[in-house]
């Protein structure tokens, strides 16, 4: 059955400065049918939504839709053209009812009328079977109903197009069900649907079809029936190594009669990962392995205490202690990079000497400040080390390039020395080079005694650096790998068991 | 797919009506309770439309004070700019020009009321919406500016003896009906212009919050302003509008400030934008915007007349008045604040930094994190 199809995109390219967000990128889309799209963090999902809805002007390449060339310059315009788009925060007004929600910001009519629209509003609602009032309070309603009345705002504006990304992100299973439940019911009625997560399991209760994309380029089209999650994972991580000099990882730290430098029990934290256990070593450097949402960052956070500890205990060198805030696992010798360089990491309008001096100069007080002297002294040293491409150390950082960035940040915690440090994603979205070079300093400040978490998406990168791995699935530890001869084969294999449990 | 048991919700208020039920009742209970304490002043029905004569102006201030709170603004010139728009007029009634136009100075007034508060809420509006400036500070600015204008124009005070402006100031009375206070005196029963231009603006604003598309995009923005403009509304020009409104009620506060009182001086109004603001939010208007209902304005300034009138009537020093305003404010804020996150379904708990908790709390919180484990 060939279906016709409704959005055409051909040699879509986009890039920003400094990136190539999207290469030459094919999509289609056809006529009642569920697409999913699927990739790691920085693949380029967002990207091409965003070149369809307007958000973003393309490079190059062509957009049909209907058999119309089209060139949509904003969101309002692609929505007037029947694509309608559901996004992950909930874009509806908490305040007004829920057929205000429907109807508001559509109608030309300067007094509103009440009996009308709510009369339309139940209309509409009952036809989709959304379990909600159009005089309630959007409010009052659970954050799947939100979701639902925001597809249903989408749907009554004749779309052709739904798009929903993420939406499944803050639902639980009964509101998944529910939300799927319309999903068939839309695509019943010839409505394309494009369907962006990352819980792998919904992509293959729901979609009829996969595009994978890495790093901005396509990876492939195939039907679902096609492409077992193994061969799913694989097309999404990425198997190509690359062919820099081969990094020697050591052999992990068996001495089990040592005392950990870091162990937590049953530590859980605010931002939903289920309690787990961790241990790291004198000298060792592990990984939490997952796919993106995972729980991989969650967990790395919930040890610095980046976000509100909820349970467990952690015991340090052997000692009980109490870490509540980032400051206290600072104190204890704790280091964590984040993975949001932009939000968390760097200072936009600070130079690079103070950017790295910050955390060193938390730990002391800010009343007992750095002579100047004694903060360029430090830089430079690091700088030096490093291999910081930088004019001088009084640049603001955000003139530097994105690797540079990192290593400042690299920086700022190694001037802290500590004793365990976490490093999430640090090679993200920098140059291969660099991405070498931080790999090898892994390696080295571990030889120097360091203990590192390295998490990365890139699973060869981690195998290279780690000598242990723990795998996480749906924010739960699945399994635990170590050894030398630990290949991505493994590692996929253990993602995909772990989700059938 | 079962779709027709699904739909039955529950039949809740909206926050706006709840927060403006509980101001109604505690307006209500508040009054009862002082017609129980002070029956021969409470009991005479001039008292009550005393809390209207005496509070016309913040009443018309408030509901422009309102919108731009539901809009997620707000708005601190208004006092300011009501008090300059007492001098201008006072100062147009009695110069030259005033007595050469006649009749017409009166129609002048009215002009030149509407037009300064209309400039004023012009400059904000343009200035908070479309150069996205903190709407505290603009209008910290303006409260200044109108306040050195007023001061600038006439520094004395202004009696308004025009003629014709005096015959509009008569409020209306009836003879026969009216009560007798405690001096025993009969007192005429009487409105005050004011209040029905005041009744007539509560009625008209009403309706444009809840019946027009511009109303309840007001609504929108405040309650949340990116999802507003992806539901395609103009946010900007709703922003905008809003302080136009709340300009133009500051105007004609200003008019019927005069119409009421008969005078100007430079202490006119001086404080009203606090006030209003009390007054706004005692009435049910969250400061985060989105929600309020413009009838809580007329509430939240009798709310605020009544405490003032119990305390007068008391005889406790005026200072209390201000401090018993203030707690009053408090309470409201807590009870409002209290009755929201019982609402989202959050256990409402009160939270205190660690080293102010009492031992017996600190073990609580231990045994619930145990329990959460589990």
């Amino acid at each position: 059955m060939q279906s016709e199809k409704i959005i055409e995109m051909e040699g879509i390219c986009k890039s920003f400065p400094g990136v190539k967000a999207l290469s030459n990128v094919d999509f289609a889309l056809r006529k009642g049918e569920i697409h999913a799209l699927m990739g790691e963090n920085g693949a380029g999902k967002s990207t091409l939504i965003k070149v369809i809805t307007g958000v973003y002007e393309k490079d190059a390449g062509r957009i049909v839709i209907d058999e119309k060339p089209i060139h949509f310059k904003s969101p309002q315009e692609a929505q007037n053209s029947g694509i309608g788009t559901v996004y992950q925060e909930i874009t509806l007004c908490p305040n007004l009812t829920v057929a205000e929600n429907m109807f508001i910001g559509r109608g030309r009519n300067a007094f509103v009328q009440w009996k009308e629209m709510n009369a339309k509003a139940a209309k509409l609602l009952s036809s989709l079977g959304i379990p909600a009032s159009p005089t309630q309070e959007l409010s009052s309603c659970s954050l799947a109903v939100q979701q639902m009345i925001a597809i249903a705002r989408a749907v009554d504006m004749d779309c052709k197009v739904l798009i929903l990304d993420e939406p499944t992100s803050s639902l639980d299973e009964d509101e998944v069900k529910k939300l799927f439940e319309l999903m068939r019911e839309l695509k019943a009625r010839g409505v394309g649907i494009i369907f962006i997560t990352h819980f792998i399991d919904q992509v293959y209760e729901i979609s009829d079809r996969i595009t994978v994309l890495r790093n901005g380029e396509l990876i492939g089209e195939y039907a679902v029936s096609e492409l077992p999650q193994i061969e799913l994972i694989a097309k999404m991580m990425g198997k190509t190594l690359d062919d820099v000099t081969k990094i020697r990882k050591h052999e992990p730290v068996t001495s089990k009669a040592s005392i950990p430098v870091f162990e937590s029990k049953a530590l859980s934290s605010a931002a939903g990962v289920r309690p787990f256990n961790f241990t790291i070593q004198k000298g060792e450097v592990n990984g939490f392995a997952g796919l993106l949402g995972s729980g991989r960052s969650e967990s790395a956070r919930a040890i610095f205490a980046a976000d509100k500890v909820t349970g467990g205990e952690v015991k340090i060198k052997g000692k009980r202690v109490k870490i509540k805030t980032p400051l206290h696992a600072m104190k204890q010798g704790i280091g964590y990079l984040p993975e949001d360089r932009k939000g968390d990491g760097i200072i936009d309008e600070l130079s690079v000497r103070d950017n790295i001096i910050l955390a060193l100069q938390v730990m002391k007080g800010f009343f007992k400040p750095f002579s100047r002297k004694q903060a360029e002294c430090f830089s430079d040293e690091f700088i030096k080390s490093l291999k910081i491409k930088t004019p001088s150390v009084n640049t603001p950082i955000s003139s530097l390039s994105g690797g540079n960035q990192q290593k400042v940040i690299l920086a700022r915690w190694l001037l802290t020395n500590p004793g365990y440090l976490i490093l999430d994603e640090p090679t993200r979205g920098i140059d291969v080079g660099t991405k070498v070079e931080i790999q090898k300093l892994v390696i080295k400040l571990a030889e120097g005694g360091m203990s590192l978490t390295f998490i990365s998406s890139e699973i060869d990168e981690m195998l290279r650096t780690c000598s242990r791995l723990i795998v996480m699935k749906d924010r739960e530890i699945v399994g635990e790998l170590a050894g030398m001869n630990v290949t991505e084969h493994d590692v996929m294999h253990a993602i995909a068991q772990g989700g059938e449990r | 797919m079962g779709n027709q048991e699904a739909v039955k919700p529950k039949k809740r208020l909206s926050n706006s009506n709840l927060l403006f039920l509980i101001a109604g009742v505690i307006f209500v209970l508040m009054y009862v309770a002082a017609i129980f304490i002070y029956p021969e002043s409470f009991l005479q029905f001039q008292t009550f439309f005393d809390l209207f004569n005496n509070n016309a102006p913040l009443i018309i201030m408030t509901l422009g004070l309102c919108i731009v709170m539901i809009g997620g603004g707000i708005d601190i010139s208004i006092g300011s700019v009501c008090g300059l728009v007492t001098m201008v007029c006072a100062v147009l009634l009695e110069s030259g020009i005033g007595s050469v136009l006649g009749a017409w100075s009166v129609l002048g007034a009215i002009l030149l009321a509407i037009v300064t508060g209309l400039a004023f809420g012009l400059l904000h509006g343009y200035l908070v919406a479309y150069l996205k400036i903190q709407p505290f500070i603009i209008t910290l600015a303006g409260l200044f500016l109108a306040n050195g204008l007023m001061t600038t124009i006439h520094k004395d005070p202004i009696n308004v003896n025009n003629v014709y402006f005096k015959s509009l100031m008569e409020p209306l009375k009836h003879p026969d009906l009216g009560t007798v206070n405690r001096h025993n005196v009969f007192i005429p029963f009487e409105i005050k212009q004011g209040v029905i231009i005041a009744l007539v603006l509560v009625g008209l604003l009403v309706v444009l919050m809840k019946w027009t598309r511009f109303g309840r995009n007001v609504y929108a923005v405040g309650g949340n302003s990116q999802s507003a403009l992806m539901l395609g509304i103009n946010v900007k020009r709703t922003v905008f509008f809003t302080y136009v409104i709340c300009g133009l009620t500051a105007g004609i506060a200003g008019f019927v400030w005069l119409l009421s009182t008969g005078g100007a001086n430079v202490g006119n109004a001086a404080g009203f934008e606090i006030k209003a603001i009390a007054s706004a939010i005692i009435g049910g208007t969250l400061l985060n915007g989105g929600v309020g209902n413009l009838l809580g304005s007329p509430i939240g300034v009798v709310t605020l007349g009544t405490i003032n009138e119990v305390i007068r009537v008391a005889d406790i020093p005026s200072n209390f008045q201000t401090i018993i305003s203030g707690l009053m404010l408090y309470l409201f804020i807590v009870l409002q604040s209290i009755v929201m996150s019982l609402r989202s379904g959050r256990k409402f708990r009160i939270d205190l930094p660690p080293w102010l908790k009492p031992p017996w709390l600190r073990n609580r919180k231990k045994e619930e994190s145990q329990e959460m484990k589990k």
